[in-house]
């Protein structure tokens, strides 16, 4: 397999505190992995730096054999999509407006060309998006919001996806709907990291599972062999049982009153 | 997204109308003038048309153009709806240029008319000083950005304030006088030494408008589509603040156009910048050159400040757009 990532001894700082504190891994192209762990982990900051936004780690982040902070910025917009889990919108930008956005590491000149318009309108409706084109982006519910910036980000045409919790806002079958499409686009190459906090949802579709706790690699291996109740009690400081879910996939249990301290 | 065609169209039709703007404005003015004097070449109505009214609308055009583009670019630049040309401080830098002009009583600086040049030279310091605050590292983050051009706003408001509790009344008179605005008729080299630095930077603004596009929405939403964003800051930072630079050390502060042109064009034409720079720029030239044709008619043979016309006309326009238009927003 191709190796995409290659990190190691990777930290970062935020401000004082040093968020990640040497993840050591490596992701292949075409796999689907999700990244969770509790609150302040450090998922989103260990995202933002594979997505080259944050350039001031420490230790080696390498994509495709370079250090992706060395990157020009464009040519590695073309190569990986970062997928936010919101936008706040300050401007009547229409739906369409921000998943044509999506275009710009691709686009030259003024206008669009027809490829443009193409892979607009093929990332809209494969996100059950066109429907609500020409509205206004802040007048979309935050569940429909998500699904027009995950369109954005496809109509880049990356071969990578790294996506921050985009099944948040999400009713059931467009959580379902959204990581059957993830799930579907690995198939057919793209690579995948998405951070989640939906243990089930990540056990049902990823290959692998990245645990994080307090800037560290807690686990990192298939759904089977993470999602044990062991480890879910000493990183999430929950008691939870594991069941068989459809699919023969492994399928988190829990209820009230199983917090540890 | 945006066809060749709504694109021209509009262009066009916002194009035409400023033009005609500003080939009818100098027709109007206190003393009557008949066309055909003014081509068979009969003073005073040719004295009147080409050296007292034409570069006077021009210039309004101008300014006029380059304060709604600067409103577009500072807005988008800090992701605020209400931010002004006047927002990150280089108005009042170039106020405070001014104001030290008139309280050590300086005609000329090097031959040049010394407001102009300690009002630009005022606004440049302004900008450098915002700048050099601002940086992060090798980051200019919009949050930061503002803040300096808060404070310094403020500071230099502070130091206007002092030096003008201190000047004489005559020096206050002309002090109020300018911080109201004004456009008054320049020589055409002038005008066209103007014009070329602000049309050049109206073709750089309009050539990134797909960067404003994405900065607009957020910073790591525009990294994330390949915008250098450091790049992107500190060109949208210059060219704005060259902008409304340029135009305070001729005019004066001339509130209103940069927050209420781009507004209105965006409930016209949508929030896309490869539209809204376009059109915005000829509305605010369109715009103050009718503000000061009704400036220096409305009162003849005296004059009311151009700014008081700005907000007087075009705060009503605007609620009067906005109760309109909000419907078929999701207002």
């Amino acid at each position: 397999m191709n190796v995409l990532y290659q990190l190691a001894g990777l930290r970062m700082r935020l401000g004082q505190a040093e968020v990640l504190h040497g993840i050591t891994l490596e992701i292949f192209a075409g796999q689907m992995v999700t990244v969770v762990g509790p609150n302040g982990a450090g998922k989103s900051t260990l995202l933002s730096v594979l997505s080259g936004f944050r350039g001031g780690y420490q230790g080696r982040c390498l994509f495709l054999g370079e250090e992706v902070n060395r990157w020009n910025k464009r040519a590695l917009a073309r190569r990986l999509a970062f997928v936010p889990q919101i936008l706040r919108v300050e401007f009547p930008f229409t739906a369409e407006q921000v998943v044509f956005m999506g275009r710009t590491p691709h686009c030259h000149g003024l206008f669009e060309s027809p490829a443009d318009r193409q892979a607009v309108e093929h990332a809209m409706a494969i996100t059950d998006t066109l429907e609500f084109s020409g509205r206004d982006f802040r007048a979309l519910s935050g569940g429909e919001q998500q699904r027009v910036i995950l369109a954005g980000a496809l109509a880049q045409q990356s071969s990578v996806l790294l996506l921050d919790e985009p099944t948040t806002f999400l009713d059931l079958k467009h959580q379902i709907k959204t990581y059957s499409l993830l799930r579907d686009l690995c198939h057919q190459g793209m690579t995948v990291v998405a951070v989640t906090h939906d243990l089930n949802l990540a056990a049902a579709y990823a290959d692998r599972i990245v645990v994080l706790s307090k800037g560290e690699v807690a686990a990192d291996a298939t759904p089977e062999q993470v999602l044990r109740p062991l480890l879910l009690l000493e990183v999430f400081g929950v008691r939870a049982q594991i069941g068989h879910g459809p699919a023969g996939k492994p399928s988190v249990l829990y209820g009230p009153s199983e917090i540890t301290c | 997204m945006l066809s060749r065609r709504r694109f021209w169209v509009w262009v066009a039709s916002c194009g035409l109308l400023s033009l005609a703007v500003l080939a009818l404005a100098p027709l109007i003015g206190s003393s009557r003038m008949q066309i055909s004097h003014v081509w068979a070449g009969l003073s005073p109505d040719r004295e009147i048309f080409f050296y007292a009214r034409l570069p006077r609308v021009l210039l309004a055009g101008l300014a006029g153009g380059a304060l709604a583009l600067a409103g577009v670019i500072f807005q988008a630049l800090l992701r605020d709806s209400l931010a002004t040309p006047f927002t990150l401080g280089v108005s009042s830098g170039s106020a405070l240029g001014a104001v030290i002009a008139i309280c050590f009583g300086w005609q000329t600086v090097a031959g040049l008319p010394a407001l102009a040049v300690t009002a630009f030279a005022g606004a440049a310091l302004t900008m450098l000083l915002v700048l050099w605050i601002a940086f992060e590292g090798r980051r200019l983050s919009s949050f930061t950005l503002l803040l300096a051009g808060v404070t310094i706003n403020s500071i230099c408001m502070a130091g206007i304030l002092f030096l003008h509790y201190l000047a004489r009344f005559g020096q206050s008179f002309a002090i109020v006088r300018w911080l109201m605005g004004g456009i008054d008729a320049v020589e055409y080299t002038t005008l066209g030494v103007t014009a070329a630095g602000l049309l050049a930077a109206f073709f750089v603004t309009m050539a990134k408008s797909q960067e404003w596009n994405l900065l607009a929405v957020g910073e790591e939403w525009a990294a994330g589509r390949g915008v250098n964003l450091s790049r992107t800051m500190l060109t949208g930072y210059l060219l704005g603040s060259f902008l409304t630079g340029v135009v305070t050390s001729m005019t004066g502060p001339i509130g209103f156009v940069g927050l209420i042109v781009p507004h209105a064009l965006r409930l016209a034409v949508g929030a896309d910048h490869r539209l809204l720079i376009p059109c915005s720029f000829f509305a605010g030239a369109g715009f103050l050159a009718i503000c000061d044709t009704i400036a220096r008619t409305v009162l003849a043979p005296t004059e009311v400040p151009v700014g008081v016309i700005t907000s007087l006309l075009g705060g009503p326009f605007f609620i009067w757009l906005l109760r309109t238009r909000r419907r078929s927003l999701w207002l």
